[in-house]
């Protein structure tokens, strides 16, 4: 990570907080320390639109489950106004339908609260240069909905039937994801380039935003009763 | 009155307290059992409150028989009056729930019996009501009515004033009113007790029976005038119908009747109408607020036997890095799976493969203390090919805890329609297959042999430094039903 920390305060991307826990608030702060520049901080989804609005971060850092309507409603106001604002979910959260439906808002990435202060410094920049990050837990869940019973959904496709599935390649990266592989592993796993390895990532994002493949909104709903 | 008569008494229930010795209602002290059932301990320190010790061993066998058959259809618990769903003594769903009814069933019951029984059956309700004590407690009204000397007075007073009442009204006119109403003398008594004598929340129960009669006298001129109107109302209809009906003679026509009732039953819904939906109402609302405590207790029961307990060890042992996190993982897992999985700590069900893998993760980790992170896509049930599949990826997970040294394990499970595979995977050492020598059983027995054995493979890919893969496929014996599409291919042929 040391090539992060030399670009130093002045080029590192512009962040906003938006978590409900005080505490975990300041210790991420405390940790990413001069890898990020935090331009502030909210605790609630209508305090995190006026502060996006007014200090238009590169990022924003955004708590799956906010009180007062959870991240997906920030993502989806702020995105209005804003569209160039990005976002990067981070959750103590496994529920699979909570991480789909911020992905499906707007966000950019999904990463878990376990993850190392390297890697999370790593994905916020990633995410600022307008990539896709995937962590292993929301690899499975990607693969999870386009995969439950793939021969339902053919009696009904939707407008476009290319974003309803996920292509061979797509699959073995987010496969390789899941393993736990950075992107980097996964490009010589797979004799491609790193930028490949993003592209294709960023392509699953795409799909999982814009499908209007109702197979994953039922797949979500499933969840929700179990 | 043809109920059974139930016997239930402190020596049948095994327990001391001092309990009635009898409630329900036909019949009297006659057929009191005392005796030698299942349970009997000895006489109860606290006799009944009769203040008569209970007998051992005059209880006939067939009775002991006839309890046990009942007592295995109730909950098992001896009969109490059930405060958290009651009406009004909770007495029908003491029943319900002692005999395995339903509280309305047994409130239908109650009603037929009060009209079949000219109206005893109302006494004999409130004379459960003195005589059973609530659930969770051993002590009766009426044994706290028996010190409650001005209480009996003036049930006494209030008895003898309807009674004379009575006498008056019967001396004036035949009315089959009056058969209705004698019992009430009764009950008039036995309510005056319960009243004086019961605690705060029986009594706020019997305070909302009678709240909207209070209305008469409450504030606000609106509410009151309204209260008038619908009385009156009532009190007209209820004597149209009244006079109607009692107006009835033998030889007039059937239709007649028909209207009598009808004007009975508007006079009725129009005085008790109200009244009753408020009690369903607040019965509802109260119901609602219980189970909303409930699920409160429960979650904080569970945070206290897991998060808390948790952190104070995490507290003690704040000197070892290594169980520190060996213990937050353990409580972040089981947390997890109970929050997102609806799953109870320690609830070890093994019937699906998703289950099986997060097994292993659970026993890895609590016996290596290695991290193991877990993919898993899609699920389903276990075979004897699943578990031979589980079993080898136990084996790699366990192999790259105790060998790679690498600070994490990656383990990855994807069920698919006709296959299911498991990536085990980690970033440690790392060692040369090839130089492995051929008597070190571990890795060739127990998982490629275990594999091949029921059609699987086993692929292992490692290099010194460069951490090792294991991947285990299996097919899926069942794959026909799971395919849907499969047929229509086999058509386009």
């Amino acid at each position: 990570m040391s090539d992060e920390t030399a670009t130093g305060p002045a080029g590192a991307p512009r962040v906003v907080l938006v978590d409900d826990h005080g505490l975990f608030r300041s210790g991420v702060r405390a940790e990413l320390g001069t890898r990020v520049h935090v331009v502030g901080e909210a605790e609630d989804v209508a305090p995190a639109i006026e502060l996006i609005g007014r200090t238009l971060p590169d990022v924003v850092l955004l708590d799956v489950h906010l009180p007062g309507g959870g991240g997906h409603a920030v993502i989806s106001e702020v995105k209005r106004d804003h569209p160039d604002v990005k976002f990067l979910a981070l959750s103590a959260s496994d529920a699979p339908e909570d991480v789909i439906a911020v992905i499906r808002a707007g966000a950019r990435g999904y990463v878990t609260k376990t993850i190392s202060t390297a890697d999370l410094a790593d994905a916020i920049k990633r995410v600022a240069d307008g990539d896709a990050v995937f962590s292993h837990r929301l690899a499975g869940f990607v693969l999870d909905a386009f995969a439950s019973a793939p021969g339902t959904d053919a009696v009904k496709p939707s407008f476009d039937p290319e974003l309803d599935q996920l292509t061979t390649r797509e699959r073995e990266v987010l496969r390789l994801i899941a393993q736990g592989y950075t992107y980097k592993e996964v490009a010589r796993e797979l004799f491609i380039s790193g930028k490949t390895v993003e592209s294709h990532v960023s392509s699953v994002l795409r799909k999982l935003q814009l499908s209007s493949r109702h197979q994953l909104t039922r797949w979500a709903a499933e969840r929700r009763l179990t | 009155m043809n109920d059974d008569p139930h016997w239930h008494g402190p020596g049948w229930q095994g327990q001391r307290g001092p309990g009635p010795g009898w409630q329900g209602q036909g019949g009297g002290p006659g057929w009191r059992h005392h005796g030698a059932g299942p349970g009997w301990q000895g006489p109860g320190p606290g006799p009944g409150w009769q203040g008569q010790p209970p007998r051992p061993g005059d209880a006939p066998d067939w009775a002991a028989r006839r309890y046990r058959k009942w007592r295995q259809r109730g909950d098992g618990e001896p009969l109490r009056r059930h405060p958290e769903d009651r009406l009004a003594g909770g007495i029908a769903s003491g029943l319900g729930a002692w005999r395995g009814y339903s509280p309305t069933t047994v409130r239908i019951a109650l009603a037929v019996a009060a009209l079949i029984s000219d109206g005893w059956a109302v006494p004999f309700y409130v004379l459960g009501w003195l005589l059973i004590p609530v659930k969770g407690d051993e002590t009766t009204i009426a044994q706290r009515a028996r010190h409650d000397s001005r209480g009996v007075v003036l049930a006494l007073a209030l008895a003898s004033l309807l009674a004379v009442f009575l006498f008056l009204a019967g001396a004036l006119n035949d009315a089959g009113i009056a058969t209705f109403a004698w019992p009430q003398v009764f009950s008039i008594a036995g309510l005056t007790l319960i009243w004086r004598n019961a605690p705060e929340d029986e009594r706020a129960a019997m305070h909302r029976l009678v709240q909207p009669l209070e209305s008469l006298t409450a504030s606000g001129a609106d509410a009151r005038r309204a209260t008038r109107l619908r009385l009156a109302g009532a009190a007209v209809l209820l004597a149209v119908g009244l006079g109607w009906l009692f107006s009835l003679h033998g030889g007039t026509q059937l239709l007649q009747p028909l209207g009598g009732f009808l004007f009975v039953a508007a006079g009725i819904v129009l005085l008790l109408g109200p009244w009753w939906l408020r009690i369903a109402r607040d019965l509802m609302v109260e119901r609602q607020a219980r189970a909303r405590a409930e699920e409160r207790a429960d979650i904080a029961s569970r945070v206290h036997d897991s998060v808390l307990q948790t952190l104070a060890l995490i507290q003690r042992r704040s000197d070892d890095p290594q169980a520190v996190i060996q213990l937050a993982r353990a409580q972040e897992r089981e947390l997890r799976s109970w929050l997102f999985e609806g799953r109870a700590p320690g609830d070890a069900d093994v019937s699906s493969f998703a289950e099986g893998i997060r097994q292993i993760q659970r026993d890895v980790e609590a016996r290596h203390g290695v991290p193991v992170e877990v993919v898993t896509v899609g699920d389903c049930p276990i075979d004897e090919h699943l578990s031979a599949l589980l079993a080898a990826a136990r084996e790699a997970t366990v192999n790259a805890a105790k060998w790679s040294g690498a600070a994490v394990i990656s383990v990855f499970a994807e069920v698919e329609p006709d296959s299911v595979s498991t990536t085990v995977r980690d970033r440690g050492k790392g060692f040369d297959p090839a130089a492995v020598p051929g008597d070190r059983k571990g890795v060739a027995e127990s998982i490629r042999g275990r594999m091949s054995r029921h059609g699987g493979e086993a692929i292992l890919q490692s290099a010194p430094g460069e951490g090792t893969k294991v991947t285990l496929t299996m097919p899926r014996a069942a794959a026909g039903p799971t395919k849907p599409q499969a047929p229509s291919e086999g058509q386009r042929r």
